[in-house]
């Protein structure tokens, strides 16, 4: 293998003003910012805020309103097929439950129908690469519930709110924190293994904006390891998965209800159609569209697609122009630039300091603060450290060895530590140059606490059902570390519970694709004129010299 | 924008050109800049890829790779995503890796070894060669995990191999054709299920909710303003304790 050295010599001079600053730091505590500042900041620097990035979508639901280009480019794109080259005489699979999506979401909503009775022949998930592929998997600092007699559900919805600037929905913030008790217990019985003390009791540290320590980990693989388990359990009860077969558009019936959807094999090519008696989107987040040209932290598949699905039968969505950027991203080595430095770094201690050493903000402020907060002391005062793909602050990662003992770097962050050694970086010894990356999807399907997708009216569209990142409402405009694995597993969960009851219910008509004739004609009305199709499925990155 | 991720010598970092380097994707030859990864580097000469590409940051497994190099016998794996381009670099992606599952019932087992011996008898097979740690991509104890899961000691086990992302790497080399991370994912299931010790708290927590001991509280709270949640927050980022 190449040997990679590390830190070029021109970054030493600073790496030693970090030093020298240390001891002094160690006891020091940035001061909180006021509510005020913090909304100024964010305000001046948060790149949602920046000028030409957004447009008012011009079609559908969420028309008027503003989202990125990037996101506004594909809910105004055609559809994938051609509704007159699929025969939906010609019926592939027909299932009770369809569940689209391969991660946390997906995988919970197929366990708790089955838990709830409907057998697992009767469901069937599909998902575009393999099964468990999903940022769920990549999620590294933890799952927050308020579990300890010093924590409250109650303290849990206030942080939330307040990491959301008060914008979320109060009634699926009430159902995410009075039920994470119980979906930590449900995975502790699964057999995940949590970090705990010798007791039994739960290791809990802090995370950005949380008044109490209530994040769970299982060392820095935390998705990987509520994933992996999940996905056992969905093995063990044999519930059908077809994986490398996205869901390209959705089906309604002549009465207007969604009745399953058209999928993809992608390796052949070939449509196959999926009659369903209620479809259940948990495709997740829009990383991989590069918003505003951000690297990102996200997995290959990130691409909206059940959004865009939702979409074209008239789910309407929220919040769809905030976007999470997470303040520590690597800036360094270019190799890793984008990927995730997870929170659980600066929960254990390490401070953000800039080229002198010196500490600019309180590291652990909401995400959209602490980003906005590195972007000004980059691009405005001109502390950060200049690299060839940009900039970066220094994120003190030995603090933490010297605050937690020594050790505690590579119990607690074995996946950082070995990512970082590869390119030469010992971060146990080492600062590590950090940059604002793209990696959360705080908007979506507007949903209700039973899951069910809502149109324009706030009614909901017969049948559809969505869990996860591609929703919003749950963490309004910003969402707070360990709250993503939390929703996924809560709302996954409630999909399965509602999908289980509201099968009893259901008797499907024909089966047409009209709303995507109707989508055409709507396209044609606003007179959008674009080659564009939508989902896009997988990024194309064929000859990107900017190698993202 | 090209980037090296190798010393300066002293100058200041600038957009440098790359040095190319030859490597051999499925026996074609390719010119791609040096240091960038694998993935990087088959998405440079023009593959969209599906099968051995995933959540291109080191979590997930999708993207092993096997490779040789230019006058070197050994044969060498790695993860695609983390693993930058050499010069003379022989490779391909594992679209799949062929493994056998064993379906049980989490509820009704029993853990011990004897457990993972109905299950995967197999790993009694094991020759202790050493060729699943070789090529592990995490540089796990993989044959170390396996001796002490036969020696009876799971725990130990469990926490050895936590990091393991079923690259599969390790189950295409073993001569005991032992499928290594389904047997972990079992011993961790097992591990954390019975092994390790219940959160007390967790459990009065969760009867203190299905109780509904909160519901008044948050009757309460849902008909306050935003001002008033405003208020309340505050006062618990200042670590005080807040009764409704």
């Amino acid at each position: 293998m190449v040997e990679y050295p590390g830190y070029p010599p021109e970054f030493w001079d600073s790496i030693e003003k970090v030093e020298e600053t240390r001891e002094k730091r160690l006891k020091e505590t940035f001061p909180k910012m006021p509510e005020a500042e913090r909304e100024e900041l964010v305000h001046k620097y948060h790149p949602d805020y920046k000028e030409g990035t957004k447009r008012p979508v011009r079609v559908g639901a969420y028309k008027g309103q503003l989202a990125p280009h990037e996101v506004a480019d594909l809910l105004e794109a055609h559809a994938l097929i051609d509704p007159s080259e699929i025969d939906l005489d010609d019926i592939d699979y027909d299932v009770d439950i369809l569940i689209i999506g391969g991660g946390g979401a997906a995988a919970s909503a197929a366990l708790w129908a089955n838990i709830n009775g409907v057998p697992a022949d009767r469901i069937l998930m599909v998902t575009k690469l393999r099964f468990g592929d999903a940022n769920t998997k990549m999620a590294q600092g933890g799952i927050q519930a308020a579990d300890r007699e010093y924590d409250s559900p109650i303290y849990h919805f206030l942080d939330v709110l307040r990491g959301g600037h008060y914008t979320n929905d109060p009634e699926l913030v009430k159902i995410l924190v009075t039920e994470a008790p119980l979906i930590i217990k449900f995975l502790e019985d699964l057999g995940v293994m949590f970090d705990k003390e010798p007791d039994g009791t739960m290791i809990e540290v802090s995370g950005g904006g949380c008044s109490r320590y209530r994040m769970h980990s299982c060392g820095d693989y935390t998705g990987l390891e509520i994933m992996r388990v999940l996905m056992d359990e969905v093995l063990n009860r044999e519930i059908p998965v077809l994986e490398f077969s996205p869901a390209v558009e959705l089906i309604t019936d002549d009465r207007g209800q969604v009745a399953g959807a058209v999928i993809m094999n992608l390796e052949t090519g070939r449509y196959h159609v999926v009659r369903a008696k209620a479809t259940v989107i948990a495709t997740g987040g829009f990383g991989r569209l590069h918003i505003q040209g951000f690297q990102t932290t996200n997995h290959y598949g990130a691409t909206m697609d059940g959004v865009v699905l939702a979409y074209r039968v008239g789910a309407q969505l929220r919040d769809m122009d905030s976007v999470q950027y997470h303040p520590t991203g690597a800036a360094w080595p270019p190799q890793l630039a984008g990927q995730l430095v997870t929170e659980k770094v600066r929960a254990l201690g390490a401070q953000l300091v800039n080229i002198e050493g010196k500490q600019f903000v309180y590291q652990l402020e909401p995400r959209d603060v602490v980003s906005s907060a590195i972007i000004r002391e980059c691009y405005d005062r001109k502390k950060g450290i200049r690299t060839i793909t940009g900039w970066g602050v220094w994120l003190d990662s030995p603090m933490i060895e010297i605050i937690h003992g020594e050790g505690t770097i590579e119990k607690f962050l074995p996946a950082m530590l070995r990512q970082f050694k590869r390119y030469g970086i010992d971060i146990r010894k080492e600062p590590i140059l950090v940059f604002p990356t793209l990696h959360y999807q705080n908007g979506g399907i507007v949903i209700n606490k039973y899951t069910q997708v809502l149109d324009a009216k706030r009614k909901p569209i017969p049948n559809l059902f969505a869990a996860g990142e591609c929703t919003g409402g749950v963490h309004g405009k910003n969402r707070l570390m360990g709250n993503s694995l939390l929703e996924i597993t809560v709302f996954g969960r409630r999909a399965g519970i509602f999908t289980s009851k509201h099968i009893k219910k259901v008797s499907l008509g024909k089966l047409t694709l009209n709303h995507v004739v109707r989508w055409e004609n709507m396209l044609k009305e606003a007179k959008i004129r674009t080659k564009r199709k939508a989902p896009i499925i997988l990024p194309d990155y064929r000859g990107d010299v900017r190698y993202r | 924008m090209i980037v090296l991720g190798r010393r300066t010598e002293g100058k200041t970092p600038k957009e440098v050109e790359p040095r190319m380097v030859t490597i051999y994707f499925m026996g074609k030859a390719y010119q791609v800049p040096e240091g960038i990864t694998i993935i990087k580097a088959l998405e440079y000469i023009g593959y969209k890829l599906i099968r051995g590409v995933g959540c291109r940051g080191g979590f997930c497994g999708a993207c092993t790779t096997f490779y040789r190099k230019k006058n070197d016998y050994r044969l060498y794996s790695g993860l695609a995503c983390q693993t930058p381009v050499e010069d003379g670099m022989y490779l391909t992606q594992l679209p799949f890796v062929p493994a056998e599952r064993r379906k049980y019932d989490i509820n009704n087992v029993k853990p011990d070894v004897n457990t993972i011996l109905s299950l995967y008898p197999e790993i009694a097979r094991c020759v202790g060669c050493n060729a699943c740690t070789k090529v592990c991509p995490q540089e796990l104890p993989v044959m170390d995990a396996i001796q002490t899961i036969l020696r009876g000691n799971l725990a130990k086990a469990a926490k050895m191999i936590f990091d393991c992302i079923a690259c599969g790497a390790c189950s295409m080399r073993c001569p005991a054709e032992i499928v290594h991370y389904n047997v972990f994912q079992l011993v961790r299931r097992l591990y954390g299920k019975y092994i390790a010790p219940k959160a007390k708290h967790l459990e009065k927590r969760v009867e203190e909710i299905e109780n509904g001991n909160y519901e008044e509280q948050f009757k309460k709270l849902l008909s306050m303003s935003v001002d008033d949640w405003k208020v309340l927050a505050e006062k618990l980022q200042k670590g005080e304790d807040i009764v409704l």
